[in-house]
């Protein structure tokens, strides 16, 4: 099953079954680097992963690629699938061309870069991640994100940040339209000085920090409203 | 759930294997739809003359039936696969074609009918349903899909996809709609009938109804995004072509691929990963509420 191709070792999913992959990624003894061939969209790819591996995706990934993953650093070479790092704990993701909606869907920790775009919902209900999109995000994006960062260095679709927590947006490009009580605020040097190395981190050189505004919550729903709190 | 797929021919060499192209796409999509699967497929038409695809025509009424279409037209040609035929007449013998079926009762019926769609579907697995019929045998240019996990009418075939409601026409629906028997009642006062409670039927009738009245595939697609209120992506088909659209929250998937020899349409990327090329394919998602539109020069 896994011939070794210079210094990684191979595992083609023409030859084993996704099940056969997950389990070999999975076990407590697993080191060093990995090449999975002939992804060809299917799901479920490289999850559930504990261990600090690096894994390169040579093609297509379907849906949930990465997701739960802790410690290990993924590559996928081509688009992803919904679901793309959802409830990652740690480690990193990274897309090389789109993701579909639900990019980082409930991750707590970790890096995920998208260097295309990114479909509806990304970030959905995100709560550690960091995200940073190189191109632009579709609607709904960072919806009830409680924690985290999203970077956008395109546009950003309908209702950004809807029913946003303490979650921070930043947007290099144009939003087309806010979501309820995500409204846009000034940017801090604490704010600036994250985006910088969140850029950084995702190796994005050609945007500068200063060129992107910050989102985040105006508190105003229901939960934030401290006249509701004697409801508990 | 339900998968949907797509495929429309650019270089005209492909033609001899979209039969085979879709088979394997619909294949792919089993675990979207396992209950039951169809498809449209477009080609062959010949100037003047109508296809239409008939089910119910079982091996004991062949011989009457076929001598009753042919004393209407002496030209009528006869295709059998499996339960379903496809009669090919001149136009001109459609109505009183029509007509000889309605007098078989309700068991008999047209499913489709128009200058080159022919429209096959059953329950099963799709990979059966399309052995059943020899779609890896069919050429043609274009070919919409779809496999089937029932929510909103049984597993029979006449709820399965695609539905086929106006003159080479015909709809597959990922998703549910929540306004289909209202809207069923306000087509039918219009003068529709339909054959099912399956809400994706609506959905074909309201285009077909569009459509009837001079509307173009856009404009009745747009239309749609009022009008119909629910969960949907959508692939129509028409003679020349196909067309996509996603409603406005866009949680049923859709990815497209387009190469200078195709233009295909799944609900998940693995059902491309058979044809030829794909590795060089422009892969989209298509954007919600945005009509996308294939056509062949008429």
């Amino acid at each position: 099953m896994s011939a070794t191709l210079s210094n990684h070792q191979a595992i083609d999913l023409r030859e084993s079954t996704i099940r056969e992959l997950n389990a070999v990624l999975q076990s407590e003894d697993v080191t060093g680097s990995w090449l999975v061939s002939h992804p060809e969209g299917r799901h479920s790819i490289a999850v559930g992963l504990t261990a600090p591996i690096d894994i390169i995706i040579d093609g297509q990934a379907g849906y949930y690629a990465g997701g739960m993953n802790q410690h290990a650093n993924l590559v996928i070479k081509g688009n992803a699938g919904p679901g793309v790092a959802e409830n990652m704990m740690s480690g990193s993701v990274r897309i090389e061309g789109n993701a579909s909606m639900a990019a980082g869907a409930t991750a707590h920790g970790g890096l995920l870069v998208i260097e295309g775009d990114a479909g509806a919902r990304c970030g959905i209900s995100m709560k550690g991640v960091n995200i940073v999109v190189r191109g632009s995000v579709g609607h709904m994006s960072a919806f009830m994100a409680q924690s985290g960062n999203l970077v956008v260095c395109g546009d950003a679709g309908d209702a950004l940040g809807d029913s946003l927590y303490e979650a921070r947006i930043f947007v290099r490009g144009t939003v087309k339209s806010l979501g309820a009580d995500c409204e846009e605020k000034d940017m801090s040097a604490e704010d600036l000085q994250i985006l910088r190395g969140l850029l950084e981190e995702a190796g994005i050189t050609e945007y500068s920090a200063e060129h992107f505004r910050c989102y985040g919550s105006a508190r105003r729903l229901y939960n934030f409203h401290v006249d509701n709190a004697a409801a508990y | 759930m339900c998968g949907i797929v797509g495929l429309f021919l650019k270089n005209p060499a492909l033609q001899p294997q979209l039969g085979a192209l879709t088979a394997q796409m619909l294949k792919t999509m089993t675990e979207r739809g396992p209950d039951s699967a169809g498809f449209a497929i477009y080609g062959g038409g010949a100037h003047g003359r109508t296809k239409m695809t008939l089910r119910g025509v079982t091996e004991a009424l062949r011989p009457d039936f076929e001598k009753s279409v042919l004393s209407l037209s002496d030209s009528a040609t006869f295709s059998y696969r499996d339960d379903h035929l496809v009669v090919s007449c001149p136009d001109d013998a459609v109505s009183a074609i029509r007509e000889l079926v309605a007098g078989y009762g309700s068991d008999v019926r047209i499913v489709s009918s128009g200058d080159s769609i022919e429209l096959y579907k059953g329950v099963g697995l799709p990979e059966d349903v399309a052995a059943r019929f020899q779609l890896a045998e069919m050429s043609g240019t274009h070919a919409i899909g779809h496999t089937r996990m029932a929510t909103e009418s049984a597993v029979t075939t006449a709820g399965a996809h695609p539905f086929s409601t106006g003159p080479d026409q015909c709809l597959v629906h990922n998703g549910s709609l929540s306004n289909h028997n209202t809207l069923r009642r306000q087509l039918v006062r219009d003068g529709l009938s339909f054959e099912t409670e399956n809400d994706s039927e609506v959905a074909a009738g309201y285009l077909s109804w569009r459509l009837s009245r001079g509307e173009r595939l856009d404009e009745a697609l747009t239309a749609s995004l009022s009008d119909l209120d629910g969960f949907y992506t959508f692939v129509v088909g028409t003679r020349d072509g196909f067309a996509v659209l996603r409603d406005p929250v866009a949680c049923k998937p859709a990815v497209m691929a387009e190469t200078d020899d195709y233009v295909a349409f799944a609900s998940e990327y693995r059902a491309f990963a058979g044809l030829p090329g794909i590795e060089s394919a422009t892969v989209f998602e298509p954007e919600p509420q945005r009509v996308y539109h294939w056509e062949h020069a008429a």
